[in-house]
């Protein structure tokens, strides 16, 4: 038999004495688990890194603006702070601030309650999906700001028209995430939803609008940006009465002014506040939810 | 006691006593896939009795999950009916709450405790405090006293099986239904659970449906075994298991009793092969 065997290339292993062991006399084995080093542990904080590239760009927006040396065209950011600062504190720009967040924040809200009852019917219906399904791929393409002159036809110059398209930039893109969220919920979960005794309107708060979380957030976010972009640019189309003007309107008036480091100022405004709602708001949001879920790393 | 058999048999009603608690009568299942009406299960009648642990065993085909989704009321019989204590089933209900195979069945976005107290919330069985306290005394008999404030995606997937057995039985239901929970475990942890879940039914005592396709999962958890064939699923035999438990692994009663059933569900085979000797 071994030597039939024999003629393959590898040969037949040892036998070998047996092993057992008795894990308590083993000994320690040293640190299971052992610190990072300081710095290792600040580059893995994501705040600290994004504070880095910040600061580089900062660096390189006052070089640049003190090497062309043309404060009319490319101020530098040591005057553009200080016009913020100025505009902050004795101009218009806190209120101007107020008055676009003040806008937005119905808009925002309307969309939220119109998108809440579209997905709901189309989630419970099947013509109601079609009619998602088609609305929003009619209306997600096109472009709020493009809806802006019909709207001052309709509801004049004033706040009216600017909710309206911002409620357009963020109905879709809320409504569409929801819903497809709300579609790939696992049939498992959905079952033992079901099985838990839950139906109609407690299905959708206790288990679909959870289970679809990590897709609803990623479509307030969208809804979010469309909006925030979507006032600005409607503010600086039309200048309405100057006493109730936004931040857009903040940055035309400047420029027609040549005020442009002012007009730096609120562009600077703009880029905050997207930053904060985005890196702190929805960041927060993210962490007490889905990370802390485990739906999203 | 438990290797003589799991139960003493002082403690059994006597079947001419007792009532049946779940009547499967005549169901006949069927579903749509795009193309084709599939007949899940043809003219199936079983009886379970409380405190049974009763065991749908077949191969891949044999309609048992789908009836056991009949059973849970996510689907209605064509033909035949399902009665829980006289009530024909409607619909989904916390009176026979289901442990899927899958592990995602938890609710990721609530606690291990908070999936346990769920359904006693939902169905406002208790106020919140009671639901915890019940919860917790749940999670210690599954093992999982110090896990109870971890999310689900923390936990391995035996452990996620456990948290949905204590999920179930919180609601202490009429009939738990166990659609091959271990299935998805590895070797050594499914052994583990088994053990542990018939330990669970001598300490607690409920009613449960288990449906696998392992004779040997079913020797060792069920007390009465339907076997069900495939294409489509009809009920090939119902036999005993009583007597035989995760003790009894490996011994002649045990081996027998295996061997039957495999020859039971091979039969077909045999028959529409040629006919081999040696086998059977």
């Amino acid at each position: 038999m071994a030597e039939r065997i024999s003629t393959s290339s590898v040969p037949l292993p040892p036998i070998r004495p047996e092993r057992r062991i008795t894990l308590d006399v083993m000994g320690t084995v040293g640190d299971v688990a052992r610190p990072l080093a300081p710095f290792e542990r600040m580059a893995n904080i994501t705040a600290v890194r994004r504070l880095f590239v910040l600061v580089v760009l900062a660096v390189a927006w006052e070089g640049y603006a003190r090497w062309a040396g043309n404060s009319l065209l490319f101020p530098s950011l040591t005057e553009t702070l200080q016009a913020f600062w100025e505009a902050a504190v004795d101009g218009p720009l806190i209120q101007r601030t107020l008055n676009s967040m003040r806008v937005l924040a119905a808009g925002y809200a309307i969309g939220l309650l119109l998108a809440a009852v579209f997905t709901t019917v189309a989630v419970s219906t099947r013509i109601g999906t079609d009619l998602l399904s088609t609305l929003t791929a009619m209306f997600n393409p096109l472009p709020a700001i493009a809806l802006l002159p019909l709207a001052l036809l309709w509801f004049g110059l004033g706040a009216q028209s600017l909710i309206f398209v911002i409620i357009h930039s963020v109905l879709w893109a809320v409504a569409l995430n929801t819903h497809s969220g709300f579609t790939s919920v696992s049939q498992t979960l959905r079952m033992a939803g079901q099985n838990v005794g839950l139906r109609g309107l407690s299905y959708v708060i206790l288990l679909l609008v959870p289970a679809a979380f990590p897709s609803i957030l990623t479509g307030l976010k969208i809804g979010w940006a469309f909006a925030w972009r979507t006032l600005i640019a409607a503010e600086l189309v039309f200048g309405a009465s100057s006493r109730s003007g936004g931040l857009g309107w903040f940055i035309f008036e400047n420029r027609n002014q040549l005020e442009i480091p002012s007009v730096f100022a609120g562009l600077l405004t703009v880029i905050l506040i997207g930053l904060f709602v985005e890196s702190v708001v929805f960041r927060s949001i993210e962490n007490v939810t889905v990370k802390r879920w485990g739906m999203q790393s | 006691m438990a290797a003589a058999g799991i139960t003493d048999a002082r403690e059994r009603a006597s079947v001419e006593n007792a009532a049946p608690l779940l009547v499967v009568d005549g169901v006949t299942l069927q579903y749509k896939t795009d193309q084709h009406l599939v007949t899940a299960t043809w003219q199936v009648s079983f009886e379970v009795y409380a405190g049974e642990r009763y065991v749908l065993l077949g191969p891949s085909g044999c309609g048992k999950t789908t009836l056991l989704k009949a059973i849970a009321g996510f689907m209605m019989p064509v033909g035949g009916s399902i009665t829980l204590a006289g009530k024909t089933i409607e619909r989904p209900g916390p009176d026979r709450m289901m442990v899927f195979q899958e592990f995602d069945q938890l609710l990721p976005w609530r606690t291990v405790l908070g999936n346990v107290t769920f359904p006693l919330l939902v169905n406002r069985r208790m106020p919140r405090k009671q639901a915890e306290e019940h919860a917790r005394s749940l999670l210690d008999k599954v093992n999982l006293t110090r896990f109870a404030d971890a999310h689900p995606h923390m936990l391995s997937g035996g452990m996620k099986q456990r948290v949905a057995i204590a999920r179930a039985l919180a609601m202490e239901p009429a009939v738990l239904l166990m659609d091959e929970p271990f299935a998805a475990l590895d070797a050594l942890t499914r052994r583990k659970m088994q053990e542990e879940l018939v330990a669970l039914w001598e300490e607690v005592r409920f009613t449960v449906i288990f449906v696998t396709h392992s004779i040997e999962e079913a020797l060792l958890i069920g007390s009465r075994i339907l076997v069900l064939s495939p294409h489509p699923g009809r009920v090939k035999a119902e036999l005993n298991a009583n007597h035989l438990g995760p003790a009894d692994v490996g011994t002649p009663a045990f081996d027998k009793l295996q061997r039957d059933i495999h020859d039971l569900l091979f039969t077909d085979k045999i028959e529409t092969d040629k006919p081999e000797a040696g086998h059977g």
